[in-house]
């Protein structure tokens, strides 16, 4: 039973970080935090893929001439590359949204922005719909 | 040149909304924007009609990226169920984009339009690679490109309300997790398979012998696609942010989003794992049938108690999506043509009804709820009638587009010879009666409040909106081509084979 969780300890980090990562998803109401916890959460899945890619024995997988190396699989990090970019973009544009509402609610507890009297909207632009105003 | 544009018509199809996207972020003037975008949707639904043309027939066309055979590089596949959902996504797209130039002036600031075409832009592309894409990691990167750039379109809300940022902030974080699970569930697959070509997969996952790890795989997958999709119990993000989306984002999301999903779903179930019909075919009986019917009640329920007319046709959008996986849970040809069926005709419907609440938000200046619509039949009748015709569609009135749909669903249900859905069918359609008369009562048998106009109605929305509304009858009235177009989708799904 310890051998065996011990030959797949990455596995256990991953479910780990991952239960981490999704419970502050769920169970925050900062919205920062949940967004830590979403990157958490994607972070999980990268070791996992990352390690899914490691070879037994292998080596870096950069060709030396050698048929008899053992090479890692590189694709799965390759994989992992675009994944971390999307991360990126996808905390980018939450990290943004919250600035805005922030501004826009004065708070970044969910409760609060709930709470917030939600029915008064933001002035629309001042240019008037044409004459469909009158 | 003619043969090159032809025989690169899939990559064109991704291509040219995801290039044309910065040139119109770029751009200052709204009108050369919207343009610009109206150019993009044009010629995509114009690429979408040649490809259906050249795979009605059963041709499936596999398209190489770079020229790197499969299943080394990443393959495009337009078969006639791709090209059915294409048609239907980008002729919708096109006549929202038509509508969208009065919708987003009248919400949206000038000096953020061209950025806001840039953003419509790139969820089209990333919707259209969505559905072709044959590999399945490359579907995670169209799934993002188009999820985060529907968050930022949602976002863009808050010019009227502010709730629209909330809206999209959810709609970004839930969606996020979305195509994580899917992730996790493709690096099982592909620990187990090795592969990431869906036809290779489907290949080598009956060979791979079962196993837990292949469960776990397409648990994960299917869950993703699931919240994509909008489907019950993880349709939470859809009533928020469709209903404080600008107008405009409405009818393109209610149009396009969830079905591309929802074709995703088809794809995984059906093709890549089409050879373990032990795994398959438990998870569309046991799982997505009582989640579909699970979501076509509360949807519906949740529709009679609203007040606001964007949400309640943003809680009706989650019970019709449940009409459309029930079909897809059936398993059947019938079940899954009278899916395909539903799916354009649900893109008519919804497509058309939110164009016309945008016509009347944006002639309103405010919120469309129950009050401030009263007696608009009489003051905006135009356009009203136009919504009265996708609204009687939506029920499934003879003669309409959605009557079609509900006969063929109910055609399919029959042929399995399920007792229990089929009543459960039937009694939420009639139920979605209720919160239609609703509107209906408000709209045109209650007089206006006194002194009010006649309010100004304008042809850049009705007229594309009347285009649906005819498109509506159409269907109802000779839907042959849409028939045989989705009988021919469904064939090309369950006959295996990507």
């Amino acid at each position: 039973m310890i051998e065996q969780l011990a030959g797949s300890w990455n596995h256990i980090i991953v479910v780990i970080l991952m239960m981490i990562g999704l419970f502050l998803v769920i169970a925050r109401t900062n919205l920062i935090k949940k967004l830590v916890g979403l990157s958490v959460f994607q972070t999980s899945v990268f070791i996992f893929y990352i390690s899914l890619g490691k070879v037994a024995g292998g080596t870096a997988p950069i060709l030396d001439g050698n048929p008899d190396t053992l090479y890692s699989n590189p694709l799965p990090h390759v994989l992992i590359l675009t994944a971390i970019v999307v991360g990126v973009a996808t905390t980018a544009l939450g990290l943004a949204l919250i600035l805005r509402i922030n501004e826009a609610f004065g708070s970044i507890e969910e409760d609060e922005i709930i709470e917030a009297k939600a029915r008064e909207s933001l002035p629309r632009p001042k240019r008037p719909t044409g004459e469909a105003a009158e | 040149m003619g043969a090159a544009i032809i025989t690169n018509l899939p990559a064109l199809l991704v291509a040219v909304p995801l290039l044309l996207a910065p040139v119109s972020a770029l751009l200052h003037s709204a009108s050369l924007a919207w343009m610009l975008t109206l150019i993009g949707a044009g010629s995509s639904f114009i690429a979408a009609l040649m490809l259906q043309s050249i795979t009605e027939n059963g041709v499936r066309i596999s398209y190489h990226l770079g020229n790197w055979e499969p299943p080394w590089g990443i393959e495009f596949v337009v078969d006639s169920a791709t090209s059915l959902t294409l048609v239907v996504m980008t002729g919708l797209g096109f006549i929202a984009t038509l509508a969208a130039r009065r919708l987003v002036s009248s919400e949206i600031n000038d000096k953020d339009s061209g950025k806001f075409y840039a953003a419509w832009m790139l969820v089209s592309g990333g919707l259209f690679g969505l559905v072709m894409t044959a590999d399945a990691f490359n579907l995670f990167v169209f799934l993002e490109i188009s999820a985060l750039a529907s968050a930022i379109l949602i976002g863009m809300g808050a010019g009227t309300d502010r709730r629209a940022l909330v809206a999209g902030f959810h709609y970004l974080v839930i969606g996020a997790v979305g195509a994580t699970f899917y992730v996790i569930g493709v690096g099982f697959i592909y620990a187990m398979t090795g592969t990431l070509n869906m036809g290779d997969m489907a290949a080598r996952i009956p060979e791979a012998g079962g196993g837990a790890v292949l469960h776990v795989g397409f648990g994960f997958m299917v869950a993703g696609m699931l919240v994509k999709a909008a489907i019950f119990p993880v349709h939470i993000w859809l009533p928020a942010a469709y209903s404080y989306a600008p107008s405009a984002v409405s009818t393109l999301l209610a149009a396009i989003a969830t079905k591309a999903a929802l074709y995703v779903l088809a794809r995984i179930v059906f093709t890549i794992f089409g050879g373990v019909p032990e795994i398959a075919d438990i998870a569309l009986s046991n799982v997505i049938v009582p989640l579909a019917i699970g979501g076509i009640f509360i949807g519906t329920v949740m529709a009679i108690y609203e007040a606001d007319i964007k949400k309640m046709f943003a809680h009706s959008s989650v019970a019709q999506i449940g009409y459309i996986a029930l079909g897809l849970g059936l398993t059947t040809p019938a079940g899954v043509s009278a899916s395909f069926i539903h799916i354009a005709n649900h893109a008519l419907i919804k497509g058309g009804i939110f164009m016309a609440i945008g016509g009347f938000v944006a002639a309103l200046g405010a919120r469309a709820n129950l009050d401030s619509i009263t007696g608009i039949g009489r003051r905006m009748p135009i356009t009203a009638t136009a919504f009265l015709i996708c609204g009687l569609s939506l029920a499934g009135l003879p003669l309409t587009a959605g009557f079609i749909s509900k006969l063929y669903l109910v055609r399919a249900v029959l042929e399995t010879e399920s007792y229990l859905i089929l009543a459960l069918v039937l009694i939420s359609s009639a139920l979605s009666i209720v919160y239609l008369w609703k509107i209906m009562e408000v709209m045109w048998m209650q007089p206006a409040p006194v002194r009010s106009p006649k309010l100004a109605e304008n042809p850049a929305i009705y007229l594309p909106l009347w285009i649906v509304a005819f498109g509506n009858i159409w269907f109802g009235i000779d839907a042959s081509w849409l028939v045989a177009a989705a009988r021919s989708a469904a064939t090309a799904l369950l006959g295996g084979g990507v």
